[in-house]
Formats: structure tokens, sequence, C-alpha cells
């Protein structure tokens, strides 16, 4: 048994998502096609086998959360925290994505080819996000580590108090969060955003993004600011 | 949580069928909503001079057993009106050609516990504490005609459970709100707008938003300064949805806090506030379906 098809029109998500974690494992299925998703929550969670899920339509909450090493792909949007929480493996949607994509990532590739909207990579821990439009407010708030890259434009507050996360962004920036600063592009910047556009199959010149870091100004506490950043 | 619907159809001919196509996006929202129910209909004006009053007796002794064709009686001996009473057990639309503010004066004195839910040319209402499923037969929801209609699924968190507390909250004439979320500064509004002679009716942070809206429409702002006003007065987290007689109207706070999204087809646009109450629409497959930005205004006619 290579490849399952679910119609969650027919049956229930449980049985796919026990399927994914029971079943798919043992019986070494490499494909499982999702129809008829209409907005459910939780479609593929917690994938723990390397496992191919093709979801066809839109998806709801968490979509494709806390996945270990599967490849979820879902032809459609997304619904609030897809991939939250991925540790590796990749989540790829073809729409557009709702709040909170990629919340929490430790690890792997969420890629959305459609516009994410707000707070996404909020406390990026790893991994990798790359977005083909552009993100909402709030986004990469409180990122540790790992890599965006936003092809579009980002919202109010990018990367406010942002660690060791690095992101870089082609289109405009409405407003830096405290502590965000622009850096200059160097070679390894460079060569980053063509590894990871090409991995995410998309096409843009890396020279016209711009790098998002921080400052580090707030890693110490800093008496004299009274409050202000 | 809560959760709302909305749907206004752009064909005459699919009027019929707006309950009908609505019941299951209402029954969607039941995991975001079960513990109250509601939604307003816009179906083709009165005339200029006729209003229009949705009723509910569940907070009376009777009940459902409201005595409806009495009041019908009580109307015609009191004032001299002439009014048709159209009822279903708790509720009842009452269709007169009249200046509605006495009518409503009479029934605040004669029937203090009788809930005036709605008025208007256009508007039908109708709420009630139960799941959406429940609330949707008690009504005949399905059977329901018109060219919009806004609904909304409760789960309580600023004030009680009760029928006069569940949504739409209204104002004024053909006019009503739907909120998903909780607003920070409800009292500050609501003292704002007390001494404009405003009153309310519960305590609940809705009904601060939608008399706040209402005010700035009947002093004269279109829709969208009113909402703009909005934006600036009204603090906390809301997706609102509102109706007017011929508008649906659609915004979300800066942090876009609670969810709202859009599909719309030649046929209609269909609003709630996850996919999973749109994906039985038809041709649901073929819409373009989209995230509403936060701080945007949503305007569509019907």
């Amino acid at each position: 048994m290579e490849r399952m098809s679910f119609d969650l029109a027919q049956t229930p998500l449980r049985e796919l998502n026990s399927f994914l974690h029971r079943d798919a494992p043992v019986k070494g299925v490499q494909k499982v096609v999702v129809t008829n998703p209409d907005g459910a929550h939780n479609i593929a969670v917690g994938l723990d086998c390397p496992v191919d899920v093709e979801v066809h339509g839109h998806a709801g909450y968490y979509a494709g959360g806390m996945n270990k090493t599967g490849t979820v792909t879902i032809f459609g949007s997304a619904g609030t925290g897809v991939a939250e929480n991925m540790m590796s493996g990749r989540v790829h949607v073809k729409g557009f994505a709702s709040n909170g994509a990629g919340a929490s990532m430790h690890g792997g590739l969420l890629v959305i080819d459609g516009d994410a909207g707000l707070r996404c990579g909020i406390s990026l821990k790893g991994g990798d996000i790359v977005v083909g439009g552009s993100v909402g407010s709030f986004s990469a708030f409180m990122a540790q580590a790992g890599r965006m890259v936003i092809c579009g434009d980002a919202g109010d507050a990018l990367g406010d108090s942002l660690y060791e996360a690095v992101l870089y962004v082609r289109g405009s920036i409405k407003s830096l969060g405290a502590d965000a600063r622009i850096e200059p592009m160097g070679e390894a910047d460079l060569a980053t955003v063509k590894e990871l556009l090409d991995a995410a199959g998309m096409q843009h010149n890396p020279k016209d993004f711009k790098r998002v870091a921080s400052a580090r100004s707030l890693y110490h506490w800093n008496a004299d600011a009274d409050q202000e950043y | 949580m809560c959760g709302i619907v909305g749907l206004l159809v752009k064909k005459p001919a699919l009027r019929p069928r707006l309950g009908e196509l609505m019941v299951p996006m209402l029954i969607g929202m039941t995991e975001r909503g079960p513990d109250s129910a509601g939604l307003a209909v816009f179906t083709e004006p009165l005339a200029e001079n006729a209003r229009k009053i949705s009723l509910y007796s569940g907070m009376c002794e009777e009940g459902a057993d409201f005595n409806w064709l009495g009041l019908g009686h009580e109307l015609k001996e009191h004032l001299g009106i002439d009014a048709m009473i159209t009822s279903q057990g708790n509720h009842a639309i009452l269709t007169a050609a009249i200046a509605p503010e006495p009518v409503k004066r009479w029934i605040k004195e004669r029937h203090p516990k009788l809930h005036i839910l709605s008025t208007g040319r256009a508007i039908d209402l109708y709420k009630d504490i139960g799941t959406p499923a429940e609330v949707a037969t008690r009504y005949a929801f399905s059977g329901l005609a018109g060219s919009h209609l806004v609904g909304h699924t409760r789960m309580a968190t600023e004030s009680a459970v009760t029928p006069d507390r569940a949504h739409p909250f209204t104002a004024g004439e053909d006019f009503c709100l739907v909120h998903n979320g909780s607003l920070s500064n409800p009292y500050g509004v609501r003292r704002m707008l007390e001494p404009h002679g405003i009153r309310f009716e519960t305590d609940n942070d809705t009904e601060a938003a939608c008399r706040f809206l209402e005010w700035r429409l009947r002093e004269g702002d279109d829709l969208e300064s009113a909402l703009q006003k909005g934006f600036e007065a009204l603090d906390g987290f809301y997706t609102f949805l509102m109706g007017t007689a011929d508008k649906l109207a659609l915004i979300r706070d800066p942090f876009a806090c609670k969810p709202a999204v859009v599909a719309e087809t030649d046929d209609y646009v269909a609003i709630a506030s996850e996919f999973r109450s749109l994906a039985h629409l038809p041709d649901i497959k073929h819409a373009t379906v989209f995230e509403p930005a936060p701080e945007e205004m949503y305007v569509w006619n019907a």
C-alpha cells in the first residue's frame, strides 16, 4: 500500500490522523491524499514518519502542526497556526495563510505561496519560512532563531524584540519593531536567500532583499532607557 | 469565543433560499458558540409609513404561550392600531402602518417583560438561548427569505447567558451588529453615550458598540465615517459584522485577534469566522476566498 485517499466529507478527521500516526509508519505508506478538508482543524498534525500528505481544498487551524518528518502540501488556504511548532519536514501552502503561521517553529521549511496574516513566525525557534506574498503586522515577534524570507511587504512592528532570527524582505516594511534594524546584505545573506528561494520554488533576485536583524540593545537591561526604545 | 456568519445574495431569484443556505453556516459555528444563537434577516422594505417590530416573549411568565392574539386586540383597543401579528411560539413580528415609538412605549409599559428585538422597514430579528441547531429549528430559519442576513453563535464571556444578551444587537431602525471578541472600554463608551439620551437594555459590551455606531449614523455619518469613528472609540478585540436595510459591513480590530473569512461568487458574498461554515455553499470551490485585513472596512450592497 503506497497511496491512500481520505475524503473528509465521508471519513472523520480522527480516522485520517490515527492512520497517519499508527498505520502509515508500519505499512510504509508514501502518499496520503486528503479531499474535502472543508476547513477542518488539525489536519495531518504531529506526523512522525516520512509521509507525503496532499490536502486538496482549504484547511482549518493548525494544519501540519508539530510536523516532524512529513511533507504536507495544502492546495488551498490554511487557517490560524499552520505548521505551528513544526520540528522538521516541510509544509507548503499553495494559497494564503491566516494568523500565526509557523508560530514557535523549531525546524523544517514552511512555504506560503500567497500572503500570510499577522504574527507570522512569532517566537520562531529555528527552521525557515518563505512567504511568496506579504506578511501582516507583528511578524517574527520575539523570533529566537531561524530565517524568514518575505517576497512581498511586511506590516507594522516587523521583528519586534528579535533575538537571533534573521529576516529578509523584498518589499516595503511598514514599520520595524523595537530593536529590529535593517543591516547590509553580505555574501552569506545573498547565498541564504537564494538557497531558500530555490527550496521554495520561487524566483526573485536575492539582491532585491533587505536584511532585518536584532540590534541586540534589549539583551541587557538599560536603566537609562526610561522605557523608551 | 463566538461565531459570526453573514450572507448576501446578489440575484433576486436566490432570495427565497437565503435561510436554507445560511442554516448550515450557523450550525457550522456551533463549536465557537454553543450557548445562544440569533440572526437578523433583511427583507424587501415595507412602505415608508409602515414598520415591523420583532418581539420575544420568552422572558414573560407565559413564555411561548404568550397571548399574541390578545396583544393585537389590546393594540386596537388602546391605540386604535390595526396590527398584523405573525407569531411562532415565543416570537412574533408585528406589522402596522404606524410611528413605532408610541407603540414601543406602550409595549414597555403594558408588557414590560416582552422584549423588543428590532424595529424597521426591512429587519426581522430572532435570538434565543440554545445551540444554533435548536434555535434554527425553533424559528424555522431555513424558511427565511430576504436579500441579506447577519447571524451569530455565542459563547458568553462578558455577560450572562440570557436571550436579551444574545446577538444580534440592534439600535434605532434597520440596523444590527454581531460581535466576536470582547471590548475593553464598553463602560467608557456607555458613559459617553448616556448624556446623549441613549438608553441601554443590558450590561453587554457589544451593546455599547452597537449603540455607538447607530448613534453616529443617526447623527448623519455615512456607514464608512461611522466605522472610522468606531475604530477610534472602541478598544478591544472585535470582528464586527453589521447589517442595514441595504448593506452588510465588516471590520476587524487592528490586531486581527478574531477571525473572519469571506467567499464571493457571482451569486453571493458569504462571511464567517471560519471556512468550515462556508464549505457547503454552492460552487464554493470556484469562489474567491480571502481573509479581510485588520482595520479595513468591507461594505457590500444588497
